[in-house]
């Protein structure tokens, strides 16, 4: 692979906190390996901006290998930027080229508000699993791991689901601010387990009425949270949650 | 100050047992009454929170992310390990203890670590029931795999995301207890120092990262559940947030730390590209299963890897150490790969890097599948690409990751590797009950020094977190409130709580009136640099003494010319940023003052002083078969006391995997 060094003009979204208006502002940076990562490029700046007795871009980040789904950023209009299943701290420099401009903003939703510059309020999330999100079982009360054999697919299907980060990008991308992929993949893990048997008809009715709560908007079938998610959570799991709420709607018994 | 490990007398099967039949309890009345402050929700604080929320004590819990389910531990890759035999292949509770015991080179305590094995099948339990999604066989039953320093296969996964996995788990617990109005979660909040009155710590200072607020939070006790201090290298495997200021400021409040300087030091890491590096990213242990760890035998060869005939190739893990081959231990395959390398046979550009290679693996697992589907006449390129589904299905994670970084496809050129800094088996020193020397001030998971002697086995951080979290301490600190039912609530206008908020106050106004011209990144790259050179996988007297130095000096410089941006009231990254690198510089001194006292070498702690003359490490266990406890007493100045280890059960051995 043949590495590079490139120029770029970045125009980055810099709030002061909750109740400012925030806007658009122009950076630069040189120099930039195309061996770094997106994060690696946004750390060069900040260190710049500190040695010009500026304030720092305030982004969110920490396990920086795709797996926590802290970081969350908006990258030329996609969220987490132009690579395919992938997140913002996994994105490397390979992807741009030398005079390329990068717009930078933050996800934008009502249910996530911005906290300063690049980070948002994604507690909502959070208020979402403590909905219905779980099992209950208590510590201790377990019956041997193996009493209970889960045919390979489903276990796979399961595991599949589970593997949203909870970033929250298939907010970001979709139109209507929809977590209907987010919510549609905790509920798809737990409904294909049979050890999430007993709670699933209340757990999708009190996830579905937080996430509405919440001022998530309505899914519309458009598709781009699939196109964006960085864990490639699939659509058939809002297909399953669809199909467990009109179940669960139908034989309520309150 | 108390300094006994409170190991339960008896025999070695029973001690737990016994301990769990005959310990204080507290009424549930009594529970309800009781406050309990979790600093940090990772694997071990949060499987702890939801447990003692479940019993009906009242819960605060902490951590700095804006939510629990991004604590470090859901990075974890590999898997768990448990002693199911599940494979029938001879494990058992006594194997997976030996296994630790020795693969901590007889540096950990027997009673804990054969608790650790015990406990070990109920967290597989556990966590099925939660509906963690773990590998299954075609019969439906859970799969498993091998890790190193093990002969038998005891590991859980969930393909390369088992971290992720457990921590949703004991996420969602929790979750569901903050519901149910039994914890109250406090995010993006970080401690900032413990309280303490008459002897008992009572309490934190937290800082709410959002706002800057200093917030005073009582409980009856506290638990520090913060994770390792890796990052004290800059450089390593652990999130960015990982830190060490948690326990620090314990330690300088009393809790003493427990052999500071025992670094686990990863073998298979994607190496260093360049001077903007800012974290490393490991390939699990677990691809040494499959992958086959070799460098060219001639020194610098610069032929790209497929052009190198297999018999000019060394498989020096499989040469050196036939029995265990690319399975031995860390400490092991990392200081091998380390000798290559600096005998000039390493590869890349670098030359600072071995290769991991799937070919057999892809032929061996093609031709299983060619077998199972009973396929006839097929090529061999179609073999391999039976093969190479195969290790996706297992792996797929982790291949995908490495090409992202590298640029490079590792389904058709060999992954390269290089040791990198990991994990600390060191942390504050705790008790067979998990407290600290500072009485109601526990520590759990790898915050503290507990269970891996000076090397942890791959599979065994998370089943130590999840141990401590889910089975022990609900028992364990039952005997403790069992004694505090009638302290009442201590309001927090009192003179400790004011005392304590003020000195965490001025401190963070000194560092922000340094306004010197250096920024926090650029201290915290030098200490780094300082840690990897004279303390990481080599270490001797001169240079550990040449570190002590450097840091004094390093510290007097950042306390003199430090700059941070913005204000104290207002989210401010860099201001949290300095202060836990402040702790690290502190805490690397202890490090390097705990390397030099320790004249062998055993597990991560690799003194070229003391090596045979193959190269393997020579313990001393007439003179160094103790923990090292450290109390502080003043700046720069600590002192050492012994906790002997004893093993009833257990002959010592030189430790060989040849
Ligand atoms: C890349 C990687 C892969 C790994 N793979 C494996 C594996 O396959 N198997 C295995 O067994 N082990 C593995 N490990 C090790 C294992 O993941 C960790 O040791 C373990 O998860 C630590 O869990 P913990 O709960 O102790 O700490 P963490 O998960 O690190 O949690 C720490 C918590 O403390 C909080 N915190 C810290 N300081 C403060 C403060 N001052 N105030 C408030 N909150 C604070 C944080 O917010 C967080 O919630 C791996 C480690 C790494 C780095
Ligand atoms: S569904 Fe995908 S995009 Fe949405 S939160 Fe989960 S991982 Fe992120
Ligand atoms: S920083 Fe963890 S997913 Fe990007």
């Amino acid at each position: 692979m043949e590495h590079y060094n490139m120029n770029l003009k970045l125009r980055i979204w810099r709030q002061k906190n909750k109740s400012d208006k925030g806007g658009l502002v122009d950076y630069k940076v040189e120099n930039i390996s195309s061996e770094m990562s997106f994060l690696e490029m946004i750390d060069i700046l900040n260190e710049k901006l500190v040695e010009e007795n500026k304030e720092p871009v305030a982004f969110d980040h920490d396990c920086r290998e795709g797996i926590c789904g802290t970081c969350s950023m908006f990258i030329n209009g996609r969220a987490h930027g132009p690579w395919h299943a992938t997140t913002t701290c996994q994105l490397h420099m390979r992807a741009f080229k030398d005079g390329d401009t990068i717009i930078i903003e933050p996800w934008r939703a009502k249910a996530f508000p911005v906290i300063k510059d690049l980070i948002v309020d994604r507690s909502s999330f959070d208020r979402i699993i403590q909905a219905g999100g779980y099992i209950s079982v208590n510590t201790g009360n377990a019956v041997d791991a193996n009493t209970i054999p889960i045919e390979k697919n489903k276990a796979d299907n399961a595991f599949a689901a589970a593997a949203c980060i909870g970033c929250g990008a298939c907010v970001a991308a979709c139109p209507n601010s929809s977590a209907m992929l987010y919510v549609s993949a905790k509920i798809s893990q737990l409904a294909l387990l049979p050890q999430g048997n007993p709670e699933r008809k209340t757990r999708v009715l009190n996830m579905v009425s937080q996430m509405d709560k919440e001022e998530f908007g309505s899914c519309t079938n458009i598709g781009a949270c699939e196109a964006e998610c960085p864990k490639e959570i699939s659509l058939e799991n809002i297909a399953r949650l669809n199909r467990e709420f009109a179940f669960a709607s139908l034989t309520s018994e309150e | 100050m108390a300094f006994n490990s409170k190991i339960p007398a008896g025999e070695l099967e029973k001690k737990w047992e016994d301990y769990k039949s005959h310990v204080k309890l507290v009424n549930p009345t009594n529970k309800r009454k009781l406050e309990i402050v979790i600093v940090g929700t990772g694997l071990a604080g949060a499987s702890a929170a939801a447990s003692l929320a479940e019993l009906g004590y009242k819960v605060k819990a902490f951590c700095f992310q804006d939510s629990p389910r991004r604590a470090h531990s859901i990075a974890a890759q590999g898997g768990i390990n448990a002693a199911k035999n599940y494979q029938n292949d001879g494990d058992s509770v006594y194997r997976l203890f030996y296994d630790t015991v020795k693969g901590g080179d007889y540096r950990s305590r027997e009673a804990n670590v054969y608790r650790l094995a015990d406990v070990s099948a109920n967290i597989i339990d556990q966590c099925v029931a939660q509906g963690v999604p773990f590998a299954r066989e075609y019969g439906g039953l859970l799969s498993n795999r091998s890790f190193g320093g093990t002969q038998v296969q005891r590991t859980f996964y969930a393909a390369g995301q088992t971290g992720q996995q457990l921590l949703l788990g004991a996420y969602s617990a929790l979750e569901r207890q903050v519901a149910l109005g039994n914890v109250k979660m406090y995010t993006r909040h970080e401690m900032l120092d413990v309280v303490t009155i008459d002897g008992k710590a009572r309490g934190i200072i937290a800082r709410n990262l959002i706002t800057g607020e200093l917030e005073r939070h009582f409980g009856h006790a506290v638990l520090l559940c913060s994770g390792g201090y890796g990052n004290v290298f800059y450089l390593s495997t652990n999130a960015m947030g990982c830190n060490v200021t948690a326990i620090w400021k314990a330690h300088k409040k009393g809790a003493y730390f427990g052999n500071p300087c025992f670094t686990q030091i990863h073998p298979t890491c994607i190496p260093v590209s360049g001077e903007y590096q800012s974290k490393l990213t490991l390939m699990s242990e677990s691809l040494r299963n499959d992958g086959r760890i070799w460098v060219p035998k001639k020194q610098g060869d610069t032929r790209k890897p497929n052009e190198i005939p297999e018999d000019e190739r060394d498989y020096y893990l499989e040469r050196r150490y036939p029995a265990f081959g690319n399975l031995v231990p860390r400490d092991v395959a990392s200081r091998a790969a380390k000798e290559r390398c600096d005998a000039g046979y390493g590869v890349g550009s670098s030359k600072m890097a071995v290769y991991l290679d799937f070919t057999d693996a892809f032929e061996r697992y093609g031709n299983i599948e060619v077998g199972k589907k009973g396929l006839d006449n097929i090529s061999k390129e179609k073999i391999i690409e039976l093969g190479k589904d195969v290790v996706k299905e297992k792996y797929g994670n982790l291949f995908d990751m490495y090409a992202k970084i590298t640029g490079e496809n590792p389904y058709e050129v060999p992954m390269r590797i290089y040791p990198a800094v990991h994990y600390t088996m060191g942390g504050l020193w705790v008790d067979y009950e998990l407290m600290t020397t500072i009485d109601g001030l526990y520590c759990l998971g790898e915050a503290n020094f507990s269970d891996h002697g000076a090397n942890r086995l791959g599979a065994s951080a998370l089943m130590q977190g999840l141990a401590d979290g889910y089975f022990v301490i609900p028992y364990t600190i039952g005997n403790y409130l069992a004694d505090e039912i009638r302290t009442a609530e201590i309001p927090t206008s009192h003179e400790a709580f004011a005392k304590t908020e003020s000195e965490v106050k001025s401190r963070i106004d000194q560092l922000m009136n340094i306004k010197g011209t250096k920024s926090v990144e650029s201290f915290h790259k030098r200490l780094g640099k300082i840690m990897w050179d004279k303390c990481g996988m080599a270490r001797n007297a001169e240079g550990l003494k040449q570190a002590i130095t450097e840091i004094q000096a390093l510290k007097k410089e950042f306390w003199s010319d430090l700059k941070i941006p913005g204000t104290i009231n207002e989210f401010n990254p860099e201001l949290d940023k300095a202060g836990r690198v402040a702790d690290f510089i502190e805490l690397g001194e202890l490090m390097c003052k705990d390397a030099l006292d320790r004249n062998e070498s055993c597990g991560g702690h690799f003194r070229e002083e003391y090596q045979t003359p193959e190269g393997e490490a020579m313990r001393d266990d007439e003179n160094y078969q103790f923990v090292s406890a450290w109390e502080f007493k003043n700046e720069s100045d600590w002192e050492l006391h012994k906790e002997d280890l004893v093993y009833e059960n257990i002959k010592i051995a030189a430790r060989s995997y040849k």
